[in-house]
């Protein structure tokens, strides 16, 4: 009898098929990683077990039994908890308040006592964990334990951890799986979500591969191997291979000198940033979520507040020495200084989801022509040669850009940032939420773009491909430098280490 | 699996993805078809004069079509709702939600009449109508700047701002028609110097002006939004703002600006009204379209073409409701506003069946299916004819995109 047994699940949106007839089964006391490439169905798959979704047709047992679960609510009678990728917590409520809200217990509400139960359970698998804690002063891993304790709380035999890694330092994702092998021995059953293989090797008895919504097949961790999980992933052979070329004569391009930054909200971004991002070279930005990466770039674009320091550019051309503080996103811009900037929300910057290719490749040049009238037929020409030289999968140049997959998405909008020929290129996450081949299909843009000699500033979160991409790697932590490591030598641990060390500040 | 799960949910609603044009322009004849039978039976049953059931439906089209008059008089009615829709589009597509129209509108009938009252006789016609044209483009301008200068330098909610100008709009019209007749009853009498050419002698007469001058600021505005710099712009900032930011957009000056023409066109409705139409001015005399306007707006999808046809039809439902309160006698005019408010409720839900899927359980489907048999065949027998509507639409759209290429 499995502990949780799913049979020919489907679930359709529109015409989008996002999963196929999946059967799929989980024993007690194992865990089992879910892989697959982004909208490969994963996320939904799991939100149906989870009551968020009502599959179409398909049947879901649990020890045996056919249960219908029609709301999380339902799902958690059935003891089956889910940690969502976005944390699901009230800001100014403690750990023990979110924890115990809509909990129905039996009889008086009693924060106290629950307090203790949090407590337990912390003790018992080792969470570390302040109940008292208010939401809104804990780190990202600190709420990650909240939310699953939170699942613990109440009961759960069966748990879902969609991409719990994806925000995690190396040091942190170690302490995570020692939790989780506690709670395999504790007999709970749980399904973990990630893309990264190594953690899937690391962590899972078992892995269950879906392909474009239907499921592959699955392995025992231990008599598979990456290149075979890929394989099963993509349907084919992928080269995971990044070919890492000594930079050509490089030349200081940007030297920044003790740059502070004020966000929006008037606190402070960055803070005394000093570095220099030279030509022909690839220097690497790795630090957790929110380090001050984001910041840092729009600083370098024009877009943010700058309290004190410089960004100098050095003009190629003439060797011109140009302070881009002063300067305007268009007039940085005009210099050569291209940013192409994705954060997570793919859309927020840089496109317009909802307007076709040829509009959006348009952003950039639309102000040519001296009469208001726009000229859609060079963007329109330049479009067809971005979507035929990347292989950008569309109907017609007229498609709103929302409409295309992720890869492509970005494929327009590192294609139309590289047509300029920039002299510096910035890309944040550049690979966040593509499969494997777009992601290797960028890789290789960024590199084309170093051998041409622009200076490349690539932000990224995964601390493999950091090292084996760039030439220098560059940490953040709290909007502070803590380090500035060549990428040839480093090792994963010292990244990591440089990601949560904390500098001292002297407050002024 | 053989057996039917009855624990699973009586439906549950999916979001379509595509849907023919056909199937659209259906969904939204029945939405309409269901609005009036519903209207028909709420004032038959209501009626102390007839019952007459089918009498409603002449009854609504005699209120538009029986005398060339009133033909002309709902064109008029139409053309002004357009006018007012079409105002409202570019600070719409910016995502700043102008529910000011009322109040922009009679700020343009006030600099109208302003201008004809103080100065009228002093000046010849022709100077007097530039004069009230000035005047009350500049009033509505300024009244829809106000909140936009708030909104680009302080991050001001635009939607509660303009909303309470209307008010004080109203208040201000008020007040200088009072201060103009202190013994009067709070109304005006026509002006008589100022008034805007007529065609006489026609049966079209005062409104052959206003119907050219809406369809003519129709198409200027949707070439505007469709092949300007200007309109890229709006919509590069209306979609997401930090695009427009990270492009190089000034996003204050884009906001400003576009809300300026967007008032000044509400002011345009403003100066005919008083100055081609009615000669005077009143606190009601926006007849509340600025609010109607925005939903003429976003039924059509801020798409100019589509918008021609809705405000045709709420003219239509307007004038021939009106009729319908003669004809079947009630005294209350309230009563037929419900009832407008009924037929527009069902075309404004037609949106969510356009959007979304109801998934029936198989058990419950059956007996959907029985329900649904006489729609479903009048559906299928008609479906030839709304494919073609549906087309008609999709390919001028399609057309005016390739237009730009």
């Amino acid at each position: 009898m499995h502990q949780l047994e799913l049979r020919n699940i489907t679930k359709t949106f529109g015409s989008v098929v996002a999963n196929n007839n999946v059967s799929l089964t989980l024993e007690k006391g194992e865990i089992l990683s879910l892989l697959g490439e982004n909208g490969c169905g994963k996320t939904t798959l799991m939100n149906m077990i989870a009551g968020i979704y009502y599959p179409d047709s398909g049947s879901i047992l649990i020890n045996g039994e056919e249960v219908s679960i029609k709301s999380p609510i339902d799902a958690f009678n059935h003891g089956i908890g889910m940690i969502h990728q976005h944390f699901k917590l009230v800001d100014v409520f403690s750990a023990t308040e979110n924890i115990v809200l809509g909990y129905k217990e039996e009889g008086r509400f009693n924060l106290k006592k629950s307090a203790i139960k949090v407590k337990e359970i912390a003790d018992k698998y080792g969470f570390i964990i302040d109940p008292k804690k208010k939401i809104y002063d804990m780190s990202v891993s600190e709420k990650q334990t909240v939310e699953i304790v939170k699942v613990l709380f109440r009961g759960a035999d069966i748990l879902i951890l969609d991409e719990p890694t994806a925000v995690l330092t190396p040091q942190e994702t170690r302490k995570l799986f020692d939790v989780l092998r506690k709670m395999k021995e504790d007999g709970k059953s749980i399904i973990i979500i990630t893309h990264k293989l190594n953690e899937v090797m690391e962590i899972s008895d078992r892995v269950a591969v879906l392909r474009k919504g239907e499921y592959i097949g699955s392995v025992n961790s231990k008599e598979t191997s990456e290149s075979q999980l890929t394989e099963m992933m993509v349907g084919k052979k992928v080269e995971l291979n990044i070919d890492r070329t000594e930079p050509k004569d490089p030349k200081d391009r940007l030297i920044i000198k003790n740059l502070s930054t004020i966000r929006d909200d008037g606190l402070p971004g960055v803070r005394n940033i000093e570095f220099t991002a030279r030509s022909g070279e690839i220097l690497g930005i790795a630090g957790i979520a929110g380090s001050g990466q984001k910041e840092l770039l729009e600083a370098i674009a024009g877009l943010s507040k700058i309290k004190s320091g410089t960004i100098e550019y050095i003009n190629p051309e003439n060797e011109e020495i140009v302070n881009l503080c002063l300067k305007s996103p268009r007039q940085i811009r005009d210099l050569g200084v291209r940013l192409a900037f994705v954060p997570e929300d793919r859309l927020g910057m840089g496109l317009v989801g909802n307007m076709d290719l040829v509009d959006n490749v348009m952003l950039r040049s639309y102000e040519k022509g001296k009469l208001d009238l726009l000229d859609r037929k060079t963007p329109g020409k330049l479009t067809d040669q971005i979507v035929k030289d990347l292989e950008v999968v569309t109907d017609s140049v007229n498609t709103p850009v929302r409409r295309l997959s992720g890869g492509n998405v970005q494929k327009v909008l590192v294609g139309r940032e590289i047509a300029s020929v920039p002299k510096v290129l910035m890309a944040a996450y550049p690979v966040r939420g593509l499969d494997i081949n777009s992601s290797y299909l960028i890789y290789n843009l960024l590199n084309e773009q170093k051998e041409n000699g622009s200076a490349v500033i690539f932000v990224g979160e995964d601390l493999d491909v950091l090292l084996a991409l760039s030439d220098r790697i560059l940490v953040l932590n709290g909007g502070h430098i803590t380090g500035i490591v060549d990428a040839r030598s480093a090792t994963k641990e010292e990244v990591g280490l440089l990601m949560t060390k904390s500098v001292v500040v002297e407050e002024e | 699996m053989a057996h039917e799960n009855k624990r699973e949910p009586l439906f549950h609603i999916v979001k379509r993805m595509d849907i023919k044009p056909g199937a659209k322009v259906g969904i939204k004849v029945l939405s309409i078809f269901i609005g009036l039978l519903i209207a028909a039976i709420f004032v038959v049953a209501l009626s102390p004069k007839s019952n007459n059931f089918f009498g409603f439906f002449g009854s609504m089209a005699s209120g538009v079509f029986s005398t060339p008059r009133r033909f002309w008089k709902y064109l008029l009615e139409a053309a002004l709702l357009l006018g007012v829709s079409i105002a409202l589009v570019p600070a719409f597509k910016m995502k700043f939600w102008n529910l000011g129209g009322n109040g922009q509108i009679l700020m343009g009938c006030l600099g109208t009449c302003v201008v004809m009252f103080y100065l009228g006789g002093k000046l010849p016609d022709p100077i007097l109508w530039i004069l009230m044209l000035v005047a009350a483009v500049a009033f509505a301008g300024i009244w829809a700047v106000i909140p936009a200068l708030f909104k680009a330098f302080f991050k001001t909610n635009e939607s509660l701002f303009t909303l309470m100008l209307n008010y004080i709009a109203a208040i201000l019209v008020g007040y200088t028609i009072s201060s103009w007749y202190p013994k009067g009853t709070g109304s005006m009498t026509p002006l008589t110097n100022g008034q805007l050419p007529i065609i006489n002698n026609t049966p079209f007469g005062k409104c052959f002006l206003p119907i050219v001058l809406f369809v003519f600021i129709t198409t200027a505005v949707a070439l505007y939004l469709k092949y300007s710099k200007h309109g890229y712009e709006l919509s590069v900032v209306g979609e997401s703002e930090n695009t427009a930011r990270y492009i190089g957009i000034n996003v204050k000056w884009v906001t400003i600006r576009t809300v300026l023409f967007s008032g000044i066109l509400c002011g345009l409705v403003g100066f005919v009204l008083s100055g081609a139409i009615n000669y005077m001015m009143s606190t009601n005399m926006d007849s509340n379209m600025g609010f109607t306007g925005i939903m003429v707006a976003w039924l059509s999808h801020f798409s100019p073409i589509v918008m021609v046809f809705i405000s045709l039809f709420i003219a239509f439902i307007t004038k021939g409701m009106s009729q319908v309160n003669e004809d079947f006698g009630f005294t209350d005019e309230n009563l037929s506003s419900v009832i407008t408010g009924i037929i527009f409720f069902l075309l404004i839900a037609s949106e969510f069946f356009v959007s979304y899927k109801i998934i029936w359980r198989a058990d419950a489907q059956k007996v959907v299916d029985k329900i649904a048999f006489p729609f479903v065949w009048v559906g299928k027998k008609l479906s030839p004819v709304f494919e073609k509507i549906g087309n008609f639409f999709t390919g001028l759209k399609l057309k005016l995109t390739k237009g730009g290429k």
